[in-house]
């Protein structure tokens, strides 16, 4: 009889499952008794006599989303789950059947939304007083990018080629972006002091990108002749095949000043000390913060960051790019206000509600959840 | 003109397109990110033939010019015939060239793995190369990194408890507070930059790219 009360508890509920593209539904059960050992979740549908086995439900959340792709929108399933003690099995059938919807809004990014919204804002609004005011904008001075023209110098005097190391990420990457970016300047510059360059690629796309690039800048700097499409190499796609091939260019050839701009992983440290040992000047960017100690160490100059994407409004210099910067900037202001209200509301909640006053943490707690 | 206001209008298009299907889970919206990366699969595909074309021909030049390290290109294009030949066979023979026992996956397995993990390997080296050239007490910063290295670096091992058994506590708290605060710094500041790039390019103010 006692059994029988505790089991009876059990509810199983199935609903479409929120902020999706159909197709899914999830089961969830509530008032699981924590012997449970097990819990499998059985599905059928409309013509169907017997469940069929869904998956097995987690017994931590006793939580199940079934995402099977026979799963139709608009469509009723009835699901059963057997929940098993250790000495005997209970069957739980859902309340009512779930059916799967598409959403046209997901509700879960909504802070996401709001964020896009004042960011996008704030970097519309700059940009606009730039192009009113344009002497009016101040960028702090980014010392990796003012030292391109003397590494690519030091490079001239010394009768040795320079290097641009592109990172391991696609085109769809905005470090790699930004690294065509700076690549256009260090290819000017080595036009103009017609100094060898060799570029080394490790994504064919970016490959072709460089190519275009680089041509465009020798062309800038009044001498489209001196362009040779052979010196923007592709290497591999193998991630240490990529690291030994420069490593080994770089070893032989004996560059002056080296560019490593993108994304890196392990190998960072590898090219930037291989680099270190040949004696060259070296200048690092990349948005991989994890690599950033390493460069940090091993090279001259490093583009920490952020930095590197305002590069191209750095060297650009126009006040619309330079107006976007002012507006990220902002927009970052924006974002360590809020940070700053949670830390003390947070900070405030935990004090009162040690005193016995939980409403404050109460507010903190709903403002965490809805980001 | 036209060259550059076709990509600009394709750009502009496809992120809006992207940023709204964002917040949009229902079909076709839901997909389309993934439907515009399985299109760029299919270009990066196309675009690997341009880039081994652009490494045989560097390869051909240094063996032709009898460049510095020409016979390193010897050994280049070994392997490539070796790579393509044994992927054709194997292709062949066992309708994957990825297949176990197919040969291209032998020399895979004993050749390119094991050359991998000694490029790897050389980390280890270049870890304290770099180390001792980053701790060198030269100022006061420097310093100040020195000194909590060999914080961190005994609190991780076993000895450090042995020497003082607070010391794991104190690594914890400089990675977790004092480490962790200026790194979320920096990841806020890339993903803020990442969003202003995106609307750069999305507006077509930032055209650098574009060559």
């Amino acid at each position: 009889m006692i059994l029988f009360i505790l089991f009876s508890t059990i509810t199983v509920k199935a609903f479409d499952t929120p902020n999706d593209g159909g197709g899914s539904i999830t089961i969830k059960a509530y008032n699981v008794p924590e012997t449970v050992k097990k819990a499998l979740v059985y599905r059928k549908t409309e013509g169907d006599t017997t469940y069929t086995l869904a998956g097995v439900m987690s017994i931590l959340s006793y939580r199940y989303v079934d995402a099977d792709s026979t799963i139709k929108n608009g469509k009723p399933y009835y699901y059963r789950v057997d929940f098993y003690f250790p000495d005997t099995v209970i069957s739980v059938v859902s309340d009512s059947p779930g059916i799967a919807y598409a959403q046209w809004y997901d509700k879960s990014k909504t802070s996401s939304l709001i964020f896009l919204i004042v960011f996008s804002t704030l970097v519309l609004v700059f940009i606009q007083l730039a192009k009113k005011d344009p002497e009016g904008l101040y960028i702090r001075k980014i010392p990796a990018l003012d030292a391109i023209d003397e590494a690519v110098g030091r490079s001239t005097e010394l009768g040795k080629p320079t290097f641009f190391v592109h990172g391991l990420l696609g085109i769809t990457d905005a470090g790699t972006l930004a690294a065509l970016t700076i690549l256009r300047r260090v290819a000017k510059k080595v036009a103009e002091y017609d100094t060898p360059i060799l570029v080394t690629n490790f994504d064919p796309i970016v490959m072709t990108a460089s190519q275009e690039t680089v041509k465009q800048a020798y062309t800038e700097a009044g001498r489209p002749d001196a362009y040779n499409e052979k010196n923007i190499i592709y290497l591999t796609y193998e991630q240490f095949g990529y690291t030994a091939g420069v490593d080994g260019l770089m070893v032989r050839e004996k560059p002056g000043a080296i560019f490593l701009q993108g994304y890196f992983f392990a190998e960072s440290l590898i090219l930037a000390e291989t680099g270190h040992s040949v004696g060259a000047i070296q200048i690092a960017g990349t948005t991989a913060k994890e690599q950033l100690p390493f460069f940090v160490a091993a090279c001259d100059y490093v583009l920490i960051g952020e930095e590197m994407l305002a590069a191209s409004s750095y060297i650009g210099r126009e006040p619309v790019m330079l107006g976007s910067v002012k507006g990220a900037d902002w927009g970052k202001a924006f974002l360590m206000g809020i940070i700053g209200i949670g830390v003390v509301l947070g900070t405030v909640g935990a004090i009162l509600q040690s005193a016995g006053n939980g409403a404050l943490m109460n507010v903190f707690e709903k403002i965490l959840a809805f980001f | 003109m036209l060259k550059k206001q076709i990509p600009l209008a394709i750009t502009f298009i496809t992120g809006v397109i992207i940023v709204i299907t964002f917040f949009i889970p229902h079909p076709p919206f839901g997909r389309l990110q993934q439907d515009a990366l399985t299109w760029y699969s299919v270009i990066f595909g196309f675009t690997m033939l341009l880039g081994v074309d652009s490494l045989v021909r560097f390869h051909y030049r240094k063996l032709r010019r009898r460049e510095k390290g020409w016979w390193f290109s010897i050994i280049f294009y070994g392997g490539f015939l070796l790579s393509f030949i044994t992927g054709v066979v194997s292709e062949v023979r066992f309708g994957d060239a990825f297949n176990i026992n197919s040969s291209f996956m032998y020399f895979y397995n004993t050749i390119l793995i094991p050359l991998q993990s000694t490029m790897f390997a050389l980390l280890a080296f270049f870890i304290a190369s770099a180390s001792y050239r980053a701790f060198r007490a030269r100022n006061i910063d420097a310093t100040f990194l020195l000194v909590t290295a060999v914080i961190v670096m005994l609190g991780r091992v076993p000895v450090g408890y042995m020497l003082w058994h607070k010391l794991p506590n104190l690594t914890s708290w400089i990675l977790n507070v004092l480490q962790l605060g200026p790194m979320r710094g920096i990841m806020i500041g890339i993903a803020l930059g990442t969003v202003a790039m995106s609307l750069r390019l999305i507006l077509g103010i930032e055209r650098t790219y574009l060559s």
